[in-house]
């Protein structure tokens, strides 16, 4: 698994989980741009779409599910796994009908998440899993 | 609003409970509701049969005393009659024939004798003059000479002119009766025209009244001497056994109770020119015997009547009395899991709120311990690294413990979330027991099931039911003590719900605790335990249509009964 090619965006109002999370990726060889709010995040991804991006689901602004619709509705090949502080919430199970492809709840543990990111890369992009 | 809400539960749920826990109000209310049922059905009928019966009584009386009073009349006028007849023929015979003629016996014995043939019931006559001997007689005794001024009747015919006397035995020592006239001639001699009756006549008179069997009938006078025989109360001459009551020369009925205690109709009145009365009596038992027959026949409709509505009374009012208190019962549950319902949303929403305040600084935590430990991984060199690895292993693994605790209390908060399968409870309860095998190994706790074979699958969300099991068994395993015992059992309970008990021989709850168990928070784990686990498992039991119960004693352990439905109930409520 060449993780190097990885294109990942990190989306979350918590500057320095994000920060710490993208440094933590990038010792693993794991390129992982970041992203502070909704806005930024949509804008990142028009620039440069990435395969997979990690979004917080509460953030001020643009709430994450809204960021994961215009994403998927522009576009359909980036997946997305939601990251939650509330554990198989209603807007977790909500996110997976947009079309995300997992959920996961912080604190993470890195290694199941770069696990998820790796099975978001490598999957039949129809088939989602939770 | 929600604390109004919260606060107007409440008191109707102390309300409800004050009143289903007080089985006194209830029985008040029963004995109310019977009395005044009662005393609203009873109350007319007593009073219909009361006014009935008097009414009855009154009107019976009435018809009895009527033909009493005019048989008495009649039978008075037929004895008027017959002794005025006889006074005016021997005052007839004292006016037409002189004493001299009188005095003479033969005259004497031609008169008598026509009047005896004239006349029924003449014994004898005599002439006696003012010194009371007797001058002439004729008739079957020898009472020629005898002198009569010792008499009484002699003194009362001197004295009223024409008298009648009372029965009495006189010289012949026969019961008689005389009418006696006293004549004066134009010279001023006195005389007195002397005949005697036999009172056999009276009782013919009697006789003639045609009285019914258990009646009675018979003269007497104002001293209560019998003129006649009575059938009931003695000879002639004897005393009446009791006080004639007050009469008059019209035919009168009183009721009164005669020398025997016998209730009777006394019908009397006094015959003219004479100082005796005839009486006649109806016992009231004989009377009112038809009457006593349908009495006793109305008394009984009555009686059954009575039971009959008293019982169906005390039925009705059973049968809504215990509608009301299972009304009243099942309002309270209602209440009690509808309050229940909202301390454990208001909880869930606050876990959940908690939760997510909690997780975002704990994945910074988590994240920066994380680049801590990855950096100095990369670093061989780095001074200190094993005192500061430890140090970061320590921050890790308080996260990992905070995290634990955020999911349990997120797990809390996640229970609305339903997803309902067929499934075989049997498999499921082994299922659950796996996950806490390692450690009853480890404890020398011993599992013992005995699971029904043929248990029907139910429908019902896996992991609810699961979280139910474990939360029991978890339970159950921290109140054992090494080498204990925990027994599983599940059964076809009825047509409408299998059952799964959790029996464990640990160290039991107090009654107390007991009670309190399914409340949110309580606890008796101190600072290892959330206090949730029962109140989710309570009420998830309560969300899928099942029962849960708790039979517990200190120091002997806990049995924990779940009764779950074969049909789903979810959403329905």
């Amino acid at each position: 698994m060449n993780m190097n090619a990885w294109n990942i965006l990190l989306v979350d109002d918590e500057v320095e989980f994000v920060s710490t999370l993208a440094e933590r990726l990038e010792l693993r060889g794991i390129n992982a741009r970041v992203a502070y709010d909704g806005e930024s995040a949509l804008k990142s991804v028009a620039e440069n779409e990435p395969q997979v991006m990690v979004l917080d689901v509460m953030m001020p602004g643009m709430k994450g599910l809204d960021v994961l619709q215009r994403v998927k509705e522009a576009h359909p090949q980036t997946q997305v796994i939601l990251l939650t502080g509330q554990g198989k919430t209603r807007d977790g199970i909500e996110g997976m009908r947009y079309g995300a492809f997992a959920y996961m709840m912080k604190p993470l543990d890195l290694d199941d998440l770069i696990q998820t990111l790796g099975e978001a890369i490598n999957s039949d992009k129809g088939t989602p899993h939770a | 609003m929600k604390n109004v809400l919260s606060d107007t539960m409440s008191s109707i749920k102390t309300d409800l409970a004050s009143e289903i826990n007080s089985p006194k109000r209830y029985q008040l209310l029963r004995r109310k509701i019977i009395s005044l049922m009662a005393l609203v059905t009873l109350l007319p009928l007593l009073s219909l049969a009361a006014i009935n019966y008097y009414e009855h009584q009154n009107t019976m009386a009435a018809e009895i005393q009527a033909p009493l009073r005019v048989l008495v009349g009649k039978a008075k006028h037929s004895f008027e009659l017959f002794l005025a007849e006889r006074t005016s023929a021997v005052s007839f015979i004292a006016s037409a024939y002189s004493p001299e003629e009188l005095s003479n016996d033969a005259n004497l014995q031609r008169i008598f004798q026509v009047m005896r043939r004239e006349f029924t019931g003449f014994v004898d006559l005599g002439l006696i003059d003012a010194a009371g001997n007797q001058i002439s007689y004729a008739g079957p005794y020898d009472l020629k000479d005898r002198n009569y001024t010792e008499q009484g009747w002699f003194h009362q015919v001197q004295f009223k002119g024409t008298y009648i006397s009372d029965v009495f035995l006189g010289f012949r020592k026969f019961p008689h009766v005389v009418i006696a006239v006293r004549h004066t001639t134009e010279n001023g001699k006195t005389w007195v025209l002397r005949a005697t009756l036999d009172t056999m006549h009276f009782d013919r008179i009697i006789g003639a009244m045609g009285l019914e069997p258990g009646s009675d009938a018979f003269l007497v006078n104002r001293n209560g001497v019998l003129q006649t025989e009575s059938r009931r109360y003695g000879k002639v001459l004897d005393m009446l056994p009791f006080t004639l009551p007050p009469t008059n020369f019209e035919s009168n009925v009183q009721t009164l109770r005669d020398d025997k205690d016998r209730d009777i109709f006394l019908a009397s009145a006094f015959i003219a020119d004479t100082d005796f009365a005839l009486a006649a009596i109806k016992p009231k038992p004989t009377v009112f015997s038809t009457w006593y027959t349908i009495r006793a026949d109305l008394l009984f409709i009555f009686v059954t009547g009575v039971i009959a509505i008293f019982l169906a009374v005390y039925r009705l009012t059973s049968v809504l009395i215990n509608r009301l208190q299972e009304s009243d019962e099942q309002r309270l549950g209602a209440i009690h899991q509808m309050e229940h319902s909202q301390k454990l949303s208001s909880i869930g929403r606050l876990a959940a709120g908690v939760a997510h305040e909690i997780n975002n600084p704990l994945a910074i935590i988590n994240e920066k311990a994380g680049l801590m430990r990855d950096i100095m991984g990369l670093r061989p060199d780095f001074p200190e690294k094993d005192k500061f690895s430890k140090q970061i292993e320590a921050i890790l693994r308080s996260v990992d413990r905070c995290r634990g605790i955020t999911h349990r209390m997120l797990g809390f908060a996640k229970r609305m979330d339903v997803k309902i399968e067929i499934l075989d409870l049997n498999s499921v309860l082994m299922e659950t027991l796996g996950f806490l095998e390692r450690e009853a190994q480890y404890r020398n706790v011993e599992l013992k099931s005995d699971l029904a074979p043929n248990l029907p699958n139910i429908p019902m969300d896996h992991g609810q039911i699961q979280q139910v099991f474990l939360n029991i068994l978890n339970n159950a395993l921290a109140a054992v003590p090494d080498g204990g015992q925990i027994m599983l059992a599940t059964w076809d309970a009825d047509e409408h719900f299998v059952g799964i008990s959790i029996k464990d021989n640990g160290c039991g709850m107090s009654d107390e605790t007991a009670k309190n168990m399914f409340e949110p928070f309580f606890t008796t784990k101190k600072e290892k335990g959330t206090g949730l686990g029962m109140s989710i498992t309570y009420g998830i039991v309560k969300r899928l249509g099942g029962e849960i119960q708790v039979k517990s004693k200190l120091n002997e352990g806990t049995t924990m009964t779940i009764l779950l439905p074969k049909k789903s109930t979810e959403g329905q409520s």
